[in-house]
């Protein structure tokens, strides 16, 4: 119908030689990317941001869509050959996929996983395509102050139920609030300083490369391993029929698991990855596999870890709000192309949308065919000598960010941003609520002032910020996400026996940092880092 | 960990709470000094989102500070290539910072080659490197790939500084 036409001519546009040509770059960076140690998905785009910004804005985005997904496959190979995920989403992948790489099944862990990154990658973008119109509909009845409401429960969640702690979360989305205030943007100059440069408000680009690259390049040097882990040499990825017939029930289990919490904001990949597995092990009918390389512990997380990708896209593209810190940085180049993200995206920029959405389907296919045959290849870039790869980095942030306006004034923010995030890393600030706050700072006060001028600029009138029935039910959602955990608090002080615990970490609960809905997906920092060991964040299930 | 060094780590973090406390005042400061014009078309105002930001920020300031003072600790984010059993190593991370601002002071002036090359070549050293031939070798082709690649390629014309007329 409507849709499928739109999509069509999506896919006309997304196979011209050119744009094709746009998608196999983009899935070959976005993997090789995704494979080196230290570089995220999120850094990749930011990274491309400047370079993009002179490609016309289609070519641009087919290109970030193969780079989208090619990330997260490229993160999902370094965690099964190296058994330390670089990003929180492969942090479940790790646990079984470096058993079996450790036990000679690494061909087969590989192919379960691009195969099964395939299957719930097209059946995720299946969905975005039938979802994202149907949201697009229902967002364009909303009015200002329900508008307002869902951003504000998109900044919340993502602080609130993300990261092991709130409060430093909060901390992280304050200072992204206050950077998003710099500049002239409301009419009035605030926080420039008398800076003349600084009117224009600070380049998001800059503030992205900061943090994902600079900071993530200063961290690890300052902790760089002297001895660089071993990685497990891996030949042409392969699966028997037996494997076939183990992993194709978690692939298709994981796609459902994975795309509904991709959705919803602050869903994030870390919960549905950590379901998956729990699911697979108890349906097992080789449940003593697990922990020593079993193939569903593999099929399943990472299915579920790319059809949650694709379900994050589906607010992003109807809402215009990202819920991770890649489908932020995508946001922030549709700004820079001046385009309005939001509800109207679809009216105003449909072709563009549909050729974004024809491309993640060519991405996932191209991915398939040409990681399956180069991944012995992707392998040898984890050999990469270290200072090459953290200089490289260095070098091309340096670069980025200085050729968006050609200014030596946007180095010494980019220095003072990425020593910023040097810190956050060094005393667990995440960051995505940070790049979050600097996004939707802006937009959220813009849509406040929407709301309040067809309200006469009272807050609390018939046509106030209340005054919208989704909007009431959207800060109801707001306030139980804020007081679930000191309900949560409360029962468990009336019935300490329940959870046993070290008296010395109660304090650290004020904070939120051992809720159990966080403890399975163990961590997040929004920059697609994982923290601690895989072994450890109870993916042994006993539970 | 020895209790000296987590004793040392959780004043660190009180770095933070200042940080953060500081960012507060100076948002408030900044926010005061604005001029309210108050309109029919702006009823919020370029002051409101300020004031809830910098009081955010004070709060968190506030109650981040107590938190690390109850022993509280925020997790240092773990990778691939990242060794947490070893404290900072501010040995690669200064001489990587110098590579860095060398290049602020230097690329309008030198040029994107000279600083570039400066650049790689300073943070490769830094991170332990040290085939110094090889090092500069890629640190030029690197440079001068991507001055050539911006500029025909996409069309952005980095510095070219002393080297003018040469390149």
């Amino acid at each position: 119908m409507d849709v499928w036409s739109s999509l069509m001519d999506g896919f006309a546009t997304a196979l011209t030689p050119m744009n094709l040509l746009y998608a196999v770059i983009g899935v070959l960076l976005g993997t090789a990317v995704g494979v080196l140690p230290g570089l995220g998905p999120a850094m990749t785009v930011a990274l491309l941001l400047p370079v993009t910004q002179v490609l016309e804005p289609t070519s641009a985005f087919i290109m970030f869509a193969g780079i989208y997904y090619g990330g997260m496959y490229g993160g999902s190979t370094t965690s099964i050959l190296l058994n330390t995920p670089g990003e929180s989403s492969s942090v479940i992948t790790a646990i079984e996929g470096n058993k079996m790489a450790k036990a000679g099944r690494a061909a087969q862990a590989l192919a379960t996983a691009a195969i099964g990154s395939f299957v719930a990658g097209t059946i995720g973008t299946a969905l975005l395509a039938m979802f994202a119109p149907i949201v697009v509909q229902f967002a364009v009845s909303l009015g200002s102050p329900s508008y307002f409401a869902i951003m504000v429960l998109a900044l919340l969640a993502v602080t609130a139920v993300l990261g092991s702690s709130r409060l430093r979360g909060f901390s992280a989305l304050g200072l992204g609030l206050a950077i998003g205030l710099v500049g002239a943007g409301s009419g009035q100059a605030r926080l420039t300083f008398g800076i003349p440069l600084l009117t224009d408000g600070i380049d998001i680009v800059v503030v992205a490369v900061a943090i994902f690259a600079l900071g993530e390049a200063l961290w690890v040097a300052a902790h760089l391993r002297r001895t660089p882990l071993h990685a497990i040499p891996v030949g042409q990825p392969w699966m028997g029929k037996s494997d076939w017939k183990r992993s194709w029930k978690p692939w298709l289990r994981g796609t459902a698991f994975g795309f509904p919490f991709g959705a919803l904001p602050a869903g994030g990949a870390e919960i549905p990855t950590f379901l998956s597995y729990v699911t697979e092990k108890r349906l097992s009918k080789h449940p003593e596999e697990f922990g020593h390389g079993a193939i569903e512990g593999v099929a399943g997380p990472e299915a579920a870890n790319n059809a949650s990708a694709a379900g994050t896209l589906t607010p992003m593209l109807a809402l215009g709000l990202p819920t991770n810190a890649t489908a932020a940085v995508m946001l922030a180049a549709f700004t820079g192309y001046g385009i309005q993200p939001g509800p109207q995206l679809f009216a105003s920029q449909g072709p563009l949308v549909w050729a974004l959405i024809a491309s993640l389907f060519i991405g996932n296919f191209l991915l398939l065919i040409i990681n399956l045959p180069l991944a012995p290849l992707w392998a040898k870039l984890l050999q990469l000598p270290r200072p090459y790869l953290y200089a490289g980095i260095l070098f091309f942030a340096t670069l980025g960010a200085y050729s968006v306006n050609l200014q030596a004034f946007d180095l010494v923010l980019l220095l003072v941003f990425g020593a910023l995030g040097f810190m956050m890393r060094r005393f667990g600030l995440p960051v995505l609520p940070l790049i979050l706050g600097v996004i939707l700072g802006p937009r959220l006060e813009d849509q406040l002032r929407k709301a309040l001028k067809l309200s006469g600029g009272d807050p609390l009138g018939p046509n106030g910020l209340f005054g919208e029935p989704i909007a009431v039910v959207v800060y109801i959602i707001v306030a139980i996400i804020l007081v679930w955990p000191l309900l949560f608090k409360l029962y468990r002080r009336a019935r300490p026996a329940a959870v046993s615990m070290p008296a010395t970490s109660m304090p650290a609960t004020r904070s939120g940092a051992s809720e159990p809905q966080e403890a399975g997906g163990a961590v997040s920092h929004g920059s697609h880092r994982a923290d601690g060991n895989p072994g450890g964040d109870g993916g042994d299930g006993d539970g | 960990m020895s209790s000296i060094a987590s004793g040392l780590k959780g004043r660190a973090e009180l770095g933070v709470a200042l940080l953060l406390g500081v960012v507060g005042v100076v948002v408030f400061l900044d926010t005061s000094r604005l001029a309210i014009t108050y309109s029919q078309t702006d009823p919020v105002g370029p002051k409101t989102l300020p004031y809830l930001v910098s009081g955010l920020l004070i709060v968190c300031a506030v109650l981040l500070a107590i938190d690390v003072l109850r022993g509280g600790q925020g997790e240092a984010e773990g990778g691939e290539d990242v060794d947490l059993t070893h404290p900072a190593d501010w040995k690669t991370v200064l001489p990587l910072a110098g590579a860095f601002i060398a290049n602020i002071l230097l690329i309008d002036w030198a040029g994107w080659v000279i600083s570039g090359t400066i650049l790689f070549w300073g943070s490769a050293w830094a991170l332990g490197s040290r085939h110094y031939v090889r090092d500069g070798i890629i640190s030029v082709a690197l440079s001068v790939l991507t001055f050539y690649g911006f500029y025909l390629g996409l069309g952005i014309h980095l510095p070219a500084g002393v080297l003018k007329g040469i390149l």
